[in-house]
C-alpha cells in the first residue's frame, strides 16, 4: 500500500467503490462527459430549429429557401461532411487497433474534409452577402439563415481544430492503442456536427 | 479499460459495424432527399417525407457512427432527452402558431377602455411584419 494509506483506509475506499454504481462508459469516463455535452448542445440546435419554425410557419411571406440560396453546393457540402464522418470512424478504428498508418491517414482525410466544408460554406456566404445582399439585418430570412449555418460552422471549426490538434499528436505517437478513447470521444463530437449538418440542409434547404 | 481490452487483440477485431454499408445508405438517403426535394409533391407531403429521412439518418448515424448501439442502453436516455424535449417545444407552440394561422389576427396587447383612451390616448404599438 502507499505510504500514509493503512489498512483501514483502504479497506474503507474498497467498500466505498464496491458501492458506486458502475459506469456509463466504463474505461473512458470522458466518453460519458462528452455524451452529456452533446446532449446540452443538441437542445440548443433544438431550440434554434425550433425558433425558425414558429418564424417561418407565421410568416405567410417566407422565400422559398432551395430557389433562393440553391442546392448544388450544400449538397456538395452535405457529401464532404458526410465522407468525413465516414474518415473518422475509420480513424478511430485503425488506432484502436493499433494502425498508426492507417489512424493517420484516415484522420487528415478528416481534417481536410473539415476544411473543404468550411471553404465551401465561406464561399456560400460570400456569394450570398455580395451578390445576393442578404444580411442579419434584412429580415429574418436572412437572419436564421446566417445565426444556424454559422453556429453550426463555428462547431465545425472548432472540430477541425480538435482533429487536428489529435493528428498531430498522433504523428508525434504519443496516441497508443491505450489512448484510443481520446479519438473516440472527438469522434462522437464529428459525428454530432455531421449529425446537425443533415437536419440544417433538411429544414432549412429542402423544406 | 474496457474499449481497449476489448479491441486490443484477444477478442474478435473488427466486430463493430460495418462503416462502408453505414455510409452508403446515408449517401443514399441523401441521394432520396435531393430526390423528393425534385418531385412536385404537395410541400405538406415533402416535409413529411424529408423530416422521416432526415430522422432516418439521424438514427443510423447515432447508433453505428456514434456507437450507441453497442453501449450501454442508459446511455441512450442521454441521447434521447434532447429529442424529447425539443420535439415537446415544437409541438407545445403549434397550438400558438396555428391559431395565429387560423384567425389571421395581428398580435393586440390588451383591450383599452374607449373613455380611458379619450383621457389618455396612447399610440398603438408598432407591428413588426418582416420584409422582404
Amino acid at each position: 500500500m502507499a505510504p500514509g494509506v493503512t489498512a483501514s483506509t483502504h479497506d474503507r475506499d474498497a467498500a466505498h467503490a464496491e458501492r458506486l454504481e458502475p459506469s456509463l462508459t466504463p474505461g473512458n469516463p470522458g466518453k460519458l462527459g462528452m455524451w452529456t455535452f452533446l446532449a446540452g448542445d443538441a437542445m440548443i440546435f433544438g431550440a434554434a430549429f425550433a425558433a425558425y419554425g414558429a418564424l417561418r410557419i407565421n410568416n405567410p411571406n417566407w422565400p422559398v429557401p432551395a430557389g433562393y440560396l440553391g442546392i448544388a453546393i450544400p449538397a456538395v457540402m452535405t457529401f464532404i461532411l458526410l465522407c468525413s464522418c465516414f474518415t473518422m470512424v475509420e480513424a478511430l478504428d485503425g488506432v484502436q487497433h493499433g494502425m498508426q498508418s492507417k489512424f493517420q491517414m484516415f484522420m487528415a482525410l478528416t481534417v481536410l474534409g473539415g476544411l473543404l466544408f468550411l471553404g465551401m460554406q465561406a464561399f456560400e456566404w460570400h456569394r450570398l452577402l455580395i451578390e445576393k445582399g442578404m444580411s442579419l439585418q434584412r429580415d429574418l430570412f436572412d437572419a436564421t439563415f446566417f445565426i444556424l449555418t454559422g453556429f453550426h460552422g463555428c462547431h465545425v471549426f472548432g472540430g477541425v481544430m480538435y482533429n487536428g490538434v489529435l493528428l498531430i499528436r498522433g504523428m508525434r505517437g504519443k496516441i497508443p492503442v491505450a489512448k484510443a478513447g481520446l479519438v473516440e470521444i472527438a469522434g462522437l463530437y464529428w459525428q454530432f456536427v455531421g449529425l446537425v449538418w443533415i437536419v440544417i440542409f433538411t429544414f432549412i434547404y429542402l423544406i | 479499460m474496457t474499449t481497449q481490452v476489448a479491441i486490443s487483440g484477444h477478442e474478435a477485431d473488427h466486430s463493430g459495424p460495418n462503416y462502408v454499408a453505414v455510409f452508403i445508405y446515408l449517401a443514399i438517403l441523401t441521394g432520396i432527399e435531393l430526390v423528393v426535394y425534385a418531385t412536385g409533391l404537395p410541400q405538406v407531403a415533402k416535409a413529411g417525407l424529408l423530416i422521416a429521412l432526415a430522422g432516418a439518418q439521424a438514427v443510423l448515424a447515432a447508433m453505428y457512427l456514434m456507437h450507441l448501439a453497442m453501449e450501454k442502453k442508459a446511455l441512450a436516455l442521454i441521447a434521447i432527452v434532447p429529442v424529447v424535449l425539443v420535439t415537446f417545444l415544437c409541438l407545445m407552440l403549434l397550438p400558438d402558431l396555428t391559431a395565429r394561422m387560423w384567425t389571421k389576427s395581428e398580435h393586440k396587447i390588451g383591450e383599452t377602455n374607449p373613455a380611458e383612451m379619450e383621457e389618455n390616448p396612447v399610440a398603438p404599438p408598432a407591428q413588426q411584419v418582416p420584409q422582404h
